[in-house]
């Protein structure tokens, strides 16, 4: 017997009492290896006004480019103190903020590798089902030939890749814009 | 490097459209471009696990939380986490939020003018087990009124977030029971196209996990996707 996947529903405007209990905004604890990176941004709806009622989840390899999960079965360095999940909520401004190491590179479906970035999971009240987005790095090389980038219009590859901050050391900026001429790409994965 | 073994994309009409005008909330908030679609990599079909999460009786059993009872009917909320095969998702981690008896949420926008209640949360969290089990003792939530339209109320409803074994299998849903007036006006469970799909979001009474003096319990099963049978070609 098989029936299909359950559907998805809002999370609704009050999640917080479920899902805030295990926030998890700093992925980097003082024993995990790597290049410390904060990202800032904000989240906004097709008006430009912010979302203060969303969460953003994360997903990522470690500095050496290993998931933190049985099916990654690379000759690469596991760390016990990085799970590679971060739970991120948003702000009255819509602005939310999280710590985290700059992944290393992992292997798209052919074999080559992928440059390095970070999975996202959107959700919030109006978003009927999650979004899927991915974060990468400025100033990556490997960003020109990446599996994922190169499945978007040139035009809108950006959206994708987060800013350097001026005056800001280990600072990147990356918004989430859910809808507009410039809203953020979204991937479809599966559920 | 193994080849990627995909999770089945949901079937048609199963999993909601991100724009639903009758969910006003969906009108700003809906993408206006179509998503980009991308074959799962080792990002994908890997994902995180929560084998340190404490599931204590407090986790499991909302009426317990406090120093005294909550008010309203108790409740047994049970069932599994099976992919599209029916194989069992064991380790699971299910949370829930919702409404108090009166329709209240213990949240500072909830702006209803119900009680609420000293001696409820209304959050709860769980591993599933060997066979995909879970279970929550609570009290049956309220219906609530919301500013969607004139006269909105939602019906009542248990909110749930899953994650499965892979970022690729993650699903925040909502469960509902059957015989609810309220169903057919609600613009949130009715975003989904599809008909069954929707109807499996009704929790099923349950005599066999019901406790005589105590509690009703129903049954609620959620389904995760299954594995493609092959290797993604390349
Ligand atoms: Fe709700």
């Amino acid at each position: 017997m098989s029936s299909n996947a359950t559907t998805s529903q809002t999370i609704g405007p009050f999640f917080s009492i479920g899902m805030c209990r295990s926030i998890k905004q700093n992925l980097a604890d003082a024993n995990v290896s790597g290049e410390r990176v904060n990202i800032e941004g904000r989240v906004l709806d097709g008006d430009r006004q912010p979302v203060p009622d969303a969460i953003l989840e994360i997903w990522q390899a470690n500095s050496h480019g290993k998931y933190a999960h049985p099916e990654d079965d690379q000759d690469k360095p596991r760390e016990a103190n990085f799970t590679g999940y971060g739970r991120i909520p948003t702000n009255i401004e819509g602005k939310f903020h999280f710590t985290t190491i700059k992944p290393g590179q992992v292997p798209d479906p052919d074999g080559k590798l992928q440059a390095p970035h970070i999975v996202v999971s959107v959700f919030a009240r109006g978003l009927l089902r999650r979004l899927v987005t991915r974060i990468y790095f400025p100033d990556e090389p490997a960003n020109d030939s990446d599996f994922a980038l190169k499945l978007v219009e040139p035009s809108r590859r950006g959206t994708l890749i987060a800013k350097k901050v001026a005056g800001g050391v280990g600072v990147l900026e990356w918004n989430l814009i859910l809808q507009g001429s410039d809203e953020t790409v979204f991937f479809d994965c599966g559920l | 490097m193994a080849r990627i073994l995909p999770y089945r994309r949901p079937h048609p009409e199963t999993q909601p459209r991100y724009l639903h005008s009758p969910y006003a909330s969906t009108i700003k908030r809906a993408p206006a471009k179509p998503p980009v679609y991308l074959p799962q990599t080792l990002s994908e079909i890997t994902g995180p696990s929560f084998p340190n999460v404490v599931t204590d009786i407090k986790a499991t059993d909302l009426t317990r939380q406090h120093h005294g009872d909550p008010l309203g009917e108790r409740i047994i909320v049970s069932g599994r986490v099976i992919d599209e095969d029916g194989r069992p998702l064991r380790q699971a981690l299910i949370e829930i939020w919702q409404a108090n008896a009166a329709g209240r949420y213990l949240h500072e926008s909830d702006q209803h003018q119900a009680p609420l209640d000293p001696n409820f949360t209304g959050c709860g969290h769980a591993l599933t087990d060997n066979e995909g089990k879970y279970r929550f003792v609570t009290v049956r939530p309220g219906a609530y009124p919301w500013g969607n339209h004139h006269n909105a109320w939602r019906p009542a409803h248990i909110h749930f977030s899953v994650f499965g074994p892979a970022f690729a299998t993650r699903l925040v849903t909502q469960m509902y029971f059957s015989g609810d007036p309220l169903l057919p006006f609600d613009p949130i469970f009715n975003c989904t196209a599809d008909e069954g799909a929707r109807n499996r979001l009704i929790s099923v009474f349950d005599w066999e996990t019901t406790i005589p003096s105590q509690a009703l319990g129903y049954r609620f099963d959620i389904v995760m996707s299954g594995r493609e049978a092959t290797p993604m070609e390349r």
